[in-house]
């Protein structure tokens, strides 16, 4: 009950505040120097007066701005994004063509990250004074000062191009014609670097983040009262410590589910994903105005809805936290 | 005795030809590249580089080009031009079909030309400025009447160009919003076979292609790779066989090309032959003095750029008509690297120091060293430059309004001067809002006369005269840089036979291409 109507509330901000994101966003984008028309006229390589007129008029952009404006609001209030001036395909389709790359893409690494990072935290703080847990941290305090991009260009040069073990680029073997089981095996192979790519940085913060909250949860009272009740030390880490220190990592995984769309500009770059993450950057470059607004318009729902989860998240794995605090 | 011997003789050149000219093996799939990912494969409808690599083997033009520039049959299989060059006869070529099973006929050049390329297609209507009527005489024979005689007239059908569209799917409705657009439907050798966008673009052979025993590969897969070393990599482990001029980077072509098994050629370039320039703001500001803009060219050391940052590809210009394209003046005084002259120069105008803004070209790497390397050369003669980084919408819009000092760029030359060389320089092509016609703002009413007359004299030795002269003035003016004539070059693995043969390369090159393996 309490929570949908939690739900609900929350549901009904986030409109408001996706309008809002609309019509700022709009103007932004008209702030960038160059036109769509000239940059297609560009691309041809050759354009007369003529030429710029008929796609300006095509597109609507010889209209008022505020005309404009209305025209793209009320369209997105019917679910309509407009058309892509470049790609010449209506904006939703090729946004609905391009995300499930994207969600599996960051979705692996989220996992990835998530398991891994919090495994190998609660491993170096159960070894805080070991060889070990100091190892882990030292490999955790790498993977968080390294650029991703050198990251994703060593791990090809070793993994694909030395070892030739996994594909460097692309989501499937092209013209492979795969189905099935093979296909699932193929996209996994395929998915190995680019997920571990984007996954290493949060991985180590998870694995700092874990490590330390649980040896601040260690010296709490109530892991007194644990210990001195007679528990086993593993049931006291899982139960007490690892529970206890979660909720600081939920936090940053919010954040970091959010922000999956566009973090993967590079990555999806660098590996040819087909994702949404590439999409944006080529609008952007191309200025399809349309196309780039749709895609700001999707990334914005995605870290409103993760951020609603987040929240419901949190109730589950501490009670204490109510409505409206 | 002597029998004998002619015979030997015979059958040694007999064999030595045999050696060299192999029997094609049909079969295959060749995996190759196309960057940046094409907006769409319908080659009358747009017009720039990624779509004319891919549909360039769909669609078909009524003539193709050797990499001389001579004109040889494709969708024409011969033609006639009357004795006072206005009347163009083609004799098309019988049996070809549309992807779609429907026939090629002179109805198609007609509607191609006189209503399609009217209304869509910016550098056709050009051309077709000259042209006064477009007839079918039969089902197979086309004729052109010109409005006067055009020089380049037969240079400019080439397919990408001058693209020969279906008539039954196009007549009477919007080109631009045509369902028919999906799949595109041409003549050419290989048919629209599948587009997963980001991945992959995949044509099939044309099993009715008119040409007997053409094509020789079963299809060709587009791969789609936005990053450059991944591109690289793509052809490193084996994965892509050929990379067509500009789909890597020039830091990666020696190391690409000395790979085992890899071939390079610079040919299948000529009918495009880049020619890279450096606009100079006639206007106002120093780049407005001749003498300043003289100096520029003494200051620069084009050879350095074409052997360090371009790996030695290329030719250094003359001046402003290219090596390919023709009537090329021989006679004058080359602008070499000379830093003394350049400050004489400057010393005799009174320049003060006034600095000069800079636009690089942001197309990669190569593009931003470049810029370094001449703002170092104009520095050391005394000129204080200030390079003004932007992306490819801010750079379109800066020159769209005429808001630079010196600003790089490239133009094709289309094979002949009144095509892709006089645009830069004609002060009626003064406008703003576009990259590409004269952004400079050269106004010269002796030259506007020669180029205007050179386009329409007739024949070719009368126009050789007037080009001579013109490049006296301009060479002596100096309204743009010329910097160099780009080498773009395809590299491709040894036992891919037959690309490269023809002067737009790859973009057509498939047709006779064949795998040895």
């Amino acid at each position: 009950m309490l929570y949908a109507r939690l739900i609900v509330m929350r549901l009904l901000k986030a409109v408001i505040v996706l309008l809002l994101i609309v019509i700022f966003n709009f103007f932004l984008i008209q702030m960038a120097p160059g036109d769509p028309a000239a940059i297609l006229a560009g691309e041809a390589g050759a354009s007369d007066q003529e030429f710029i007129n008929q796609l300006r008029e095509r597109f609507g952009l010889d209209q008022p701005l505020y005309v404009q404006l209305w025209h793209y609001v009320s369209g997105i209030v019917m679910l309509d994004f407009g058309y892509s001036y470049r790609l010449d395909m209506p904006v939703l389709d090729l946004i609905l063509q391009r995300l499930p790359a994207t969600l599996l893409l960051t979705g692996a690494a989220f996992v990835l990250s998530l398991t891994l990072g919090i495994i190998a935290g609660a491993l170096a703080a159960a070894r805080v004074k070991k060889p070990s847990g100091s190892l882990i941290m030292a490999l955790a305090l790498v993977f968080y000062a390294t650029p991703l991009f050198w990251v994703a260009l060593m791990a090809v040069v070793l993994f694909s191009v030395y070892l030739d073990w996994l594909p460097a680029y692309g989501m499937v073997t092209v013209g492979a014609g795969y189905t099935g089981l093979a296909l699932v095996l193929d996209v996994a192979k395929h998915l190995v670097l680019p997920a571990t790519t984007l996954g290493l940085f949060f991985m180590a913060i998870y694995t700092r983040m874990t490590r330390t909250s649980m040896l601040d949860a260690a010296q709490q009272d109530f892991v007194k009262t644990a210990r001195a009740k007679g528990l086993k030390p593993g049931v006291i880490q899982r139960r007490h410590i690892l529970r206890n220190a979660l909720l600081p990592i939920i936090t940053l995984a919010g954040l970091q589910a959010g922000q999956m769309v566009g973090g993967a500009i590079l990555t999806e770059t660098v590996f040819a994903w087909p994702g949404i993450g590439r999409l944006m950057y080529e609008a952007l470059m191309q200025r399809d105005y349309n196309l780039l607004l749709g895609i700001f318009f999707f990334s914005a729902a995605l870290v409103i809805v993760f951020n609603i989860i987040t929240d419901l998240v949190y109730r589950l794995a501490d009670p204490r936290i109510k409505e409206g605090t | 005795m002597k029998t004998p011997l002619a015979l030997a003789v015979t059958a040694a050149a007999l064999s030595a030809t045999f050696a060299f000219a192999e029997e094609p093996k049909s079969g295959g799939v060749i995996d190759t590249i196309v960057q940046p990912e094409p907006p769409g494969l319908v080659l009358g409808m747009i017009q720039n580089a990624p779509t004319r690599t891919v549909a360039g083997n769909i669609y078909e033009g009524l003539l193709r080009y050797t990499t001389d520039l001579e004109p040889i049959p494709q969708l024409a299989e011969s033609w006639e031009v009357s004795d006072d060059g206005r009347t163009y006869t083609f004799h098309l070529r019988e049996g070809v079909t549309w992807h779609d099973g429907e026939p090629f006929t002179a109805e198609d050049v007609v509607f191609s030309a006189d209503v399609f390329h009217r209304d869509l297609n910016p550098s056709a209507r050009a051309v077709l400025q000259h042209v006064e009527s477009i007839e079918a005489i039969d089902e197979h024979t086309v004729e052109f009447t010109l409005a006067q005689p055009f020089g380049p007239f037969l240079i400019s059908f080439e397919a990408g160009t001058f693209t020969m569209v279906p008539k039954h799917i196009y007549e009477g409705t919007d080109f631009r919003d045509n369902d028919a657009n999906r799949p595109p439907i041409g003549t050419g050798p290989f048919k629209f076979d599948n587009w997963d966008r980001g991945t992959v673009i995949q044509l099939v052979k044309n099993e009715d292609y008119y040409e007997e025993g053409l094509p020789y590969l079963d299809g060709i897969n587009w791969h789609i790779i936005p990053d450059g070393a991944s591109r690289a990599v793509a052809f490193e482990n084996g994965t892509v066989d050929v990379l067509p001029n500009g789909t890597v980077e020039n830091f990666d072509i020696p190391r690409l090309s000395s790979m085992d098994n890899v071939c390079m050629t610079e040919e299948g370039n000529e009918y495009f032959s880049p020619f890279a320039m450096l606009w100079m703001n006639n206007r106002e500001g120093p780049t407005a003095d001749k003498r300043f803009r003289q100096a520029v060219m003494y200051a620069m050391d084009r050879e350095f750029a074409r052997d360090v940052l371009w790996n030695g590809l290329g030719n250094v210009p003359l001046s402003a008509f290219g090596s390919n394209a023709r009537f090329q003046n021989d006679d004058l005084e080359p602008y070499d690297h000379d830093p003394e002259k350049a400050r004489e120069l400057l010393d005799e105008m009174g320049y003060d120091g006034e600095p000069v803004r800079l636009l690089p070209l942001p197309y990669g790497e190569t593009w931003t060293r470049w810029a370094e390397a001449v703002q170092q050369n104009l520095r050391e003669v005394g000129i204080e430059v200030e390079t003004e980084a932007t992306d490819v919408g801010g750079w379109n819009q800066r020159l769209n309004e005429w808001d630079y000092d010196l600003a790089f760029t490239y133009l094709y030359q289309y094979g002949d001067p009144a095509l892709g060389i006089s645009r830069t320089y004609l002060s009626d092509n003064i406008e703003k809002g576009s990259p590409w016609n004269n952004v400079e703002g050269y106004e010269n009413e002796r030259v506007d006369e020669l180029f205007e007359e050179a386009a329409t004299a007739y024949p070719e030795s009368e126009r050789e005269e007037l080009y001579h002269e013109v490049q006296e003035i301009l060479h002596e003016d100096v309204p743009v840089g010329w910097l160099l004539e780009l080498g773009f070059p395809t590299i491709y693995r040894c036992d891919v036979k037959d690309l490269v043969n023809s002067s737009v390369g790859v973009n057509e090159g498939f047709r006779d291409a064949w795998l040895d393996r």
